[in-house]
């Protein structure tokens, strides 16, 4: 196990500097720059920009400096927002976006895996129909409709809810609401197929025909070996939701990281492309492990190697 | 037993750790930040539904929407509007731009100009102080704008303001003590220029130019403006808090000279971008002020009391790239031009949020004299007469015929190059309408927008959308567009009888003679139709009707430091 966990990540390290040289040469080949503007700043000023931020370098050479900074954990000053470091961007904006996204990968487990189990066990029943409909339905509807719907009804019509920002409990359960929609219709929809099949299996039979309780079966030998394509998903999803959403975050006011990586991409903020990306990739690389781990300890029939 | 529930429970438990993670790494700083914002807002909400301010906490915060998380609140740096309106609380410069949009005393309480044009004396009012409290002189004036020249600092606005002073291209390249700006005492800031510039009153009222506190800048480099603790200034407010991304609050300087005619207490700038959220937060009341109306909700708005639409100095139009045939034929160029139904653009496509344009030079550009500019153009009529769209399409169909090509035939199919945003892609389907009378085939290329301004720039399109707003309300600002050199000359316009006539206006000290040959660039601008003029600018938002004592200007700003909240 340890050695394991030592192989991922090392492979976790080249796979992060990969993603980062291959996003540094394609975000320099994409035309446009970070001092544009309508209105032409003067050829000067341009020049002395470039030059304060070593965008008049070769892009080799810019490669080469950026990666040394980076190694030592030096991602440079955001391009576009004078003043501020990406670092110090990204350890403000990403709290808030973690708060907010925990929750909701919180609410779509603690929703999604019961519903699954109870519309597996009760196939065919009215519960199952039911949660069916509402699965198809938070997988079809995008998330800035169910924003544009609550906000319109319970914030603007009802007004019971604030409409902006994150400073209270209240606040949080419009966003949180549009944001796990999705997610707690995914898991329902996985924990109920996975729950089929394990239920299908022979050792369930034999285990009924122990005459073990309801309980046993379900919990000990049925939701252990149906809950594993969910840590599947749950992983690389926990890394996404809680670097936030750009759209929610948009509609809600909210400071959090996943505007960034918009606003970087769209201004040519390039070390902030560059930081929210190696962030990003680092995040679900260990959230992978984090999966591989938590599906050895599940089933220990899993070899890690 | 206890192994199994672990492991049941491992996902969730996974989820638990890494949000305990973020709460409290930031539960603890956000503590004190929400209650304030709690107590500002429901102060905000006592003043204006309770009557009078004195409700229970007191305290009168007007809360706004003007623009997003501003990219930099540095006067040196900053070249967005909404940076700059935001700006304009925070610092006041030497003069300031009042109710009437004429330039009044602000840092300085008179200024003279010598009678060859070329020195600008500003004297200092008495006890000037910064928001920290210490004091503000003449010198403060003089680092900051050697401070704009600075390569180092690299400010996008330095030779739009300044490039009229002695010695600012010595200063550019690196020598900043050489721009010609004196400390004649603590109270007293000459400014040698190197030609006549009129309208230097209304540049020493651009937002660039404000005193910036050295000992605070150098201390902190660029992140002294970044963060509320070491955001010294010298305007009405002062930033007590930013929260990027939610939040800016202002709260009333006391060491402001005029502080004793502030009646708020604080304002909130929310920082929305989304155009339904800010109008959702209006509608809540959570602001009293909104820039962003989104237009879907336009048609609706018609009528309301609380729904504004002013002008400001700036025309939406279109740049033909005047370098590739067959734009290099002015015949053509009227044509397109001509076969333009600028009002049904303006008053249906664009909702009535922008005014057709009969000139270049719209509304509000100031003429040498004071007078309107456009009221002086072409002997007092429109160079285009929009009413009369029938007519002008006719003589559009002469002009193409004239420069070979009846009924568009053998005119080759052409690209109308914009980006995606408002009425962008509305008035581009139009165009292919539009110009389609003419015989004329037109492909629409929707460019992203940070591809978009280089694209233009470097001449590598043939047609698109462009647009202005003035910096300041002399007409040069936007005449010079088109100059053969100007880096913003993107339809690579070069006519020397224009550019003879802009160099006059630009030595000349008679004010007649300068008036004239601005007005004679316009009328060459028009006659060559050296770039098609569409509609004026205008500002829409809404405005509380508990909003009183703010205004607008020409310039695109709003100016809330001395309005109050009334019931």
């Amino acid at each position: 196990m340890f050695k394991y966990i030592v192989k991922r990540i090392v492979l976790g390290i080249v796979t992060i500097w990969a993603v980062a040289t291959l996003t540094f040469f394609l975000m320099n080949m994409v035309p446009g720059g970070p001092f544009l503007s309508e209105k032409a700043i003067s050829p000067q000023a341009t020049a002395a920009l470039e030059a304060k931020y070593g965008l008049d370098k070769p892009m080799s050479q810019r490669y080469f400096t950026y990666m040394t900074d980076a190694l030592h954990g030096d991602f440079g000053d955001s391009l576009k927002q004078r003043g501020r470091t990406v670092t110090s961007i990204i350890t403000s904006r990403f709290p808030v976006s973690a708060r907010l996204g925990g929750s909701c990968v919180l609410v779509s487990l603690i929703l999604g895996i019961p519903l699954g189990c109870i519309a597996a066990l009760k196939r065919g029943k009215f519960a199952d129909s039911l949660i069916s409909v509402v699965a198809t339905c938070g997988i079809a509807v995008p998330s800035f409709v169910i924003c544009t719907v609550l906000m319109y009804f319970l914030g603007v019509k009802l007004a019971i809810l604030p409409t902006i920002g994150l400073d209270s409990i209240k606040h949080y359960i419009m966003p949180v609401a549009a944001l796990s929609f999705y997610p707690t219709a995914y898991i329902m929809r996985l924990m109920r197929s996975s729950m089929l099949d394990v239920l299908g299996q022979d050792y369930m039979r034999t285990a009924r025909a122990k005459g073990l309780a309801g309980g046993v079966i379900l919990f000990k030998h049925a939701l252990r070996n149906a809950i594993l394509p969910v840590i599947t998903y749950v992983g690389p999803m926990l890394a996404y939701t809680i670097t936030g959403s750009f759209v929610v975050e948009k509609i809600f006011v909210i400071p959090g990281l996943g505007g960034e990586f918009i606003k970087a991409i769209n201004g040519r903020d390039y070390t902030m492309i560059m930081g929210t990306t190696i962030f990003l990739a680092t995040l679900v690389i260990i959230m992978n492990v984090f999966v591989d781990i938590a599906y050895k300890i599940v089933d220990p029939r899993i070899k890690l190697k | 037993m206890k192994k199994r529930v672990a492991a049941l429970f491992l996902a969730a438990v996974m989820v638990v750790s890494v949000t305990a993670c973020g709460n409290s790494s930031t539960e603890e700083p956000a503590a004190p930040s929400e209650s304030a914002g709690e107590t500002a807002e429901s102060g905000d909400d006592t003043a204006a539904e309770s009557d009078g301010g004195a409700a229970s906490t007191g305290e009168k915060v007007l809360s706004v929407q003007i623009g997003p998380n501003p990219e930099t609140l540095d006067p040196a740096l900053n070249s967005a509007v909404d940076g700059g309106n935001m700006i304009l609380h925070t610092f006041e410069c030497l003069l300031t731009v009042d109710e009437e949009g004429k330039l009044a005393p602000g840092q300085a309480e008179s200024w003279e100009v010598s009678e060859d044009g070329l020195t600008w004396t500003f004297h200092l009012r008495d006890g000037l102080k910064w928001s920290d409290g210490s004091d503000l002189t003449a010198n403060d004036f003089v680092y900051s704008w050697q401070r704009v020249c600075d390569p180092n600092v690299a400010a996008p606005y330095a030779e739009t303001v300044l490039s009229m002073v002695e010695g600012y291209e010595d200063a550019i390249a690196g020598d900043i003590t050489k721009l010609n700006v004196v400390a004649v005492d603590d109270s007293t800031l000459e400014v040698h220029l190197t030609s006549a510039c009129s309208y230097f009153g209304s540049l020493a009222a651009f937002a660039t130019l404000s005193p910036v506190q050295q000992a605070t800048v150098e201390a902190n480099g660029d992140a002294w403006a970044v963060d509320a603790d070491t955001y010294v200034c010298n305007g009405s407010f002062y930033i007590s808090e930013w929260v990027p991304g939610s939040y800016i609050m202002c709260t009333k300087n006391p060491n402001y000279w005029n502080a004793d005619a502030i009646k708020l207490d604080a304002i909130k700038f929310n920082l929305i971008e989304d155009a339904n959220a800010s109008y959702s937060a209006y509608q809540t009341g959570e602001v009293l002020f909104i820039k962003d109306v989104p237009t879907e909700e336009i048609p609706s708005l018609e009528g309301n009391p609380e729904f504004y639409v002013d002008p400001i100095i700036g025309t939406y139009y279109l740049s033909l790239n005047t370098q590739k045939a067959p734009f290099d034929d002015a015949n053509v160029r009227k044509a397109l031009s001509l076969a333009i139904d600028r009002e049904y653009v303006a008053n249906t496509l664009m909702q009535g949020t922008y005014s057709p344009a009969s000139n270049f030079m719209g509304p509000g550009w100031i003429d040498t004299d004071g007078s309107e500019f456009i009221d002086n153009a072409n002997g007092g009529q429109p160079y285009i007469d929009t009413a009369n769209y029938e007519a002008n399409l006719e003589e559009a169909k002469k002009l193409l015929a004239d420069a070979g090509y009846p009924d568009g035939e053998g005119f080759p199919a052409i690209t109308y190059s914009t980006n995606d945003a408002g009425y962008h892609k509305v008035v581009a389907e139009y165009l292919q309408q539009a110009w389609a009378e003419l015989g004329i085939t037109l492909d629409v290329d929707i460019v992203e927008w940070a591809s978009f301004t280089p694209m233009r720039r470097n001449g590598d399109y043939e047609a698109s959308r462009n647009g202005w707003v003035g910096d300041y309300s002399d007409p040069s600002n936007m005449l010079d567009l088109l100059y053969s050199t100007n880096g913003n000359n993107d339809g690579k316009f070069n006519n020397a009888e224009y550019d003879a006539a802009m160099d006059v206006s630009r030595t000349t000290l008679d004010a007649a003679e300068r008036s004239e040959a601005l007005h004679k660039a316009e009328d060459i601008l028009m006659d060559q139709a050296a770039c098609i003029p569409v509609a004026y600018y205008n500002d829409f938002w809404l405005q509380s009707d508990k909003i009183t004592g703010m205004w607008h200007s020409a310039y695109g700003y709003w100016y809330f430091m001395y309005a109050d909240i009334t019931e």
